[in-house]
């Protein structure tokens, strides 16, 4: 019998006034027993309409019925075929935006809580062991391919290319590969070992990573190729942070959120065992309305500031950042200050951030992406003392390996031009993920790493013939 | 890993070391840098690489132990291992346009840096001064490297143990009151001592190229740590630099900005004696 409650079957959390102050994870995930009557949710319908809302294509339905037939590894299997990084996108993909909002159920009452099984199937696998008995290695077709980035797109790629028995080999400019989900999304909301772990899954696939490995400086695309890597895929990422060009932003305690977020997450900056220093702050604003100014709000709360404050210049209903993370930041007490623009960062006599002067908007006729554009409120303008100003407004293509390869072609904002088979104005070089969209989201680009890979395979089968 | 092939004292706060680290030799240039993590603790800390032996796949770094990160890795001995070393990072030194005669200037252990720099403007012909200025003879370095890349090499003491008594910018003033003209003048070292001789050659109108030393996490332009302002822009140190026009640099934001840490480094250093005495 379907469970017919118009609800989803709620996850339980940490307290948020306790979880304000850790950087344990949040949502603790569903229980076998609460994961049993999600599923039940699942009407099993002939079309699908979620399926078609998934970048990676997961076979939706036909997991969630192997949840209730209580065959996990056959529910695993399912996911994995499409997807290699489930642990990941369960926790951080914008269901609402995509497989839940085409749900049938959210028609009358809550979408199924997809993400939260898929996380459920997911974490049951973590262990190695597990995994390594239901997804098996494919024999070697002896052809090399190169992956640029060890990112959600570059790994998506690679796991993709390996299972048709590519050797592939990831080059990741870090010293640990992920991207993004090690250097920026925080451990609160996506553990690092869970990560890891679904990377050394790619690695018994049979992926090599190789870390330390900067693409444009160590090596060249040219001298890659020249190794005898038949395809490249550039999955490098959107990592150029933005500032806003206001006055102050030169001031010692203004920072890039990709900054902040690195010096926390990837160099471990909030435990004490680790040697990164993190700006230590009384009263943050953050200024942007994303997820990685959620995400830095969030983290500067638990890093022990008093008052943080998100400051974006539209309201809160064009905010793009998932709603899930919104209501979590006002749960944990961040201080959501919206139709407000800075206008010029205060600095003290020692050069050091005193305040922030922010100017109130008002919502005028919608902009080229559609939302309705901020129109600034003469004489509006008022100060807020804050000790840090972290800067979460957007990221650009990196142009590292643009610059160093002849022959690639970008557009005025620096991502790199590709066709429709995602191959770039190189022949044999791919690219996908942020590189080729600016930045965008964890699961955007594991679709792009994944339509890249079918088109490289489509190339090295036609070039054999 | 990247192992320490050979390990020298070069005066009780500096050291030399030649690392294996075939890919980046084989393409690092004078004034890029590496970025180093010594342990899974470590943060990432830059480097300028002072010298390359690509046949034996090496390269030799030169550090000042100033703080928690360089502790560590000068308590590393030959045959221990950095666990991160990536590179190379920023852009090479380019050859002045058009100059013939140059005087290169190295402050401190900034002379790590100014020494490949002087060298490969001597290998390609050019008529090269040197200019190495120490607070004391006790801490020379590199004399004999730089005596051997260059025209003439004038060291300088500040106490005038060793020398020529006085500042690097008294000795480049002396040269220019000699009636010699340079077409460029390279400074590398503290920043105030940029600063300084960013000053005196602007009233010459000397062109000069400073090479600056920001915080910086990532190294790859990511982190915008080390944003710089040069000539009234936002420059990235990292991926723009570390070269700049020294007459554009805009020297005390950026002692302002590079001492944002400094409390914290404090109490690191500490702990880290602390570490290092039981």
């Amino acid at each position: 019998m379907p469970n017919m409650s118009k609800y989803k079957t709620p996850v339980p959390e940490q307290n948020p006034e306790v979880r304000a102050r850790n950087f344990e994870e949040v949502t603790l995930g569903y229980t076998e027993e609460l994961a049993l009557a999600e599923a039940a949710r699942c009407l099993n319908c002939p079309s699908k309409p979620c399926v078609s809302g998934c970048p990676v294509g997961v076979r939706i339905p036909e997991f969630i019925k192997k949840i209730t037939e209580q065959d996990y590894a056959g529910a695993y299997e399912i996911i994995h075929s499409t997807n290699a990084l489930p642990a990941v996108c369960g926790r951080v993909c914008p269901q609402e935006r995509q497989c839940e909002s085409r749900c049938v159920r959210a028609k009358n009452g809550e979408a199924v809580g997809i993400g939260r099984l898929e996380r459920f199937i997911a974490d049951l696998h973590q262990d190695k062991d597990q995994h390594d008995a239901i997804i098996k290695k494919t024999d070697s077709n002896h052809h090399k391919i190169a992956v640029v980035g060890g990112g959600p797109a570059g790994l998506t790629c690679a796991g993709d290319l390996a299972k048709l028995g590519y050797e592939v080999t990831i080059f990741e400019a870090f010293h640990v590969a992920g991207g993004v989900l090690m250097y920026g999304i925080p451990e609160f909301r996506l553990p690092k070992a869970i990560v890891q772990q679904e990377i050394e899954n790619l690695k018994s696939l049979g992926v090599t990573i190789l870390t330390n490995m900067v693409v444009g400086k160590v090596f060249s695309i040219d001298e890659l190729i020249e190794q005898g890597f038949e395809a490249v895929f550039i999955g490098s990422g959107a990592g150029l942070p933005r500032f806003m060009g206001i006055e102050g932003e030169a001031l010692v305690g203004v920072c890039s959120a990709n900054e902040y977020l690195t010096r926390i997450n990837l160099m471990k900056g909030y435990r004490e065992d680790y040697d990164t220093p993190v700006l230590q702050s009384k009263s943050v604003a953050v200024v942007g309305g994303g997820n990685v100014a959620m995400d830095g709000a969030r983290s500067a709360l638990r890093m022990g500031a008093e008052h943080v404050y998100i400051i974006y210049r539209r309201s809160e209903l064009e905010m793009p950042a998932r709603k899930e993370e919104i209501h979590h930041a006002k749960e944990e007490g961040v201080e959501f200050l919206t139709l407000q623009n800075p206008v010029k960062i205060l600095g003290d006599e020692n050069g050091r951030v005193s305040g922030i002067v922010c100017q109130k908007m008002e919502l005028g006729e919608p902009d080229a992406s559609g939302r309705r554009s901020p129109v600034p409120i003469e004489n509006s303008e008022y100060e807020l003392p804050v000790d840090t100003v972290i800067m979460a407004i957007g990221t650009s293509p990196n142009p590292l390996i643009r610059t160093t390869t002849q022959g690639l072609e970008a557009n005025q904002r620096g991502c790199l031009l590709v066709n429709e088979s995602m191959m770039t104005t190189k022949q044999g070089v791919y690219a996908g993920g942020d590189a080729v969209t600016g930045a965008a989201t964890v699961i955007l680009a594991m679709g792009a790493g994944k339509s890249a890979a079918k088109s490289i395979h489509e190339y090295i089968q036609k070039k054999g013939k | 890993m990247f192992q320490i092939v050979k390990k020298r004292i070069l005066n009780p706060s500096v050291t030399w070391m030649e690392v294996t680290a075939p890919h980046i030799a084989r393409k690092v240039r004078a004034g890029q840098f590496i970025i180093f993590r010594v342990d899974e603790h470590g943060e990432r800390v830059p480097l300028t690489v002072a010298d390359s032996n690509p046949d034996a796949g090496t390269i030799t770094l030169i550090f000042q132990i100033v703080g928690c990160s360089t502790m560590k890795l000068n308590a590393l001995q030959e045959g221990d291992s950095i666990l991160d070393l990536v590179g190379p990072l920023g852009l090479p030194t380019e050859l002045p346009e058009a100059a013939k005669k140059i005087c290169v200037i190295g402050g401190g252990v900034g002379c790590a840096i100014a020494y490949p720099q002087a060298k490969m403007f001597h290998k390609a012909g050019l008529d090269v001064d040197v200019i190495a200025g120490f607070r004391s003879k006790e801490i020379v370095i590199l004399e004999e490297e730089f005596k051997q890349n260059c025209s003439e090499l004038i060291l300088c003491t500040d106490n005038g143990s060793y020398g020529r008594k006085g500042f690097v910018t008294n000795a480049l003033q002396d040269r220019i009151d000699a009636g010699i003209s340079y077409d460029t003048v390279i400074a590398i070292g503290p920043i105030l001592m940029m600063k300084s001789v960013c000053e005196l050659t602007k009233k010459y109108q000397i062109p000069t190229i400073v090479s600056l030393d920001p915080i910086m996490v990532d190294g790859t332009g990511m982190c915008g740590g080390c944003r710089v302002t040069v000539g009234g822009k936002i420059r990235y140190a990292c991926v723009e630099g570390p070269d700049f026009d020294g007459h554009q640099v805009d020297f005390d934001e950026l002692i302002r900005r590079n001492g944002v840490f400094r409390e914290r480094e404090k109490e690191c250093r500490m702990m880290q004696l602390a570490d290092n005495k039981s």
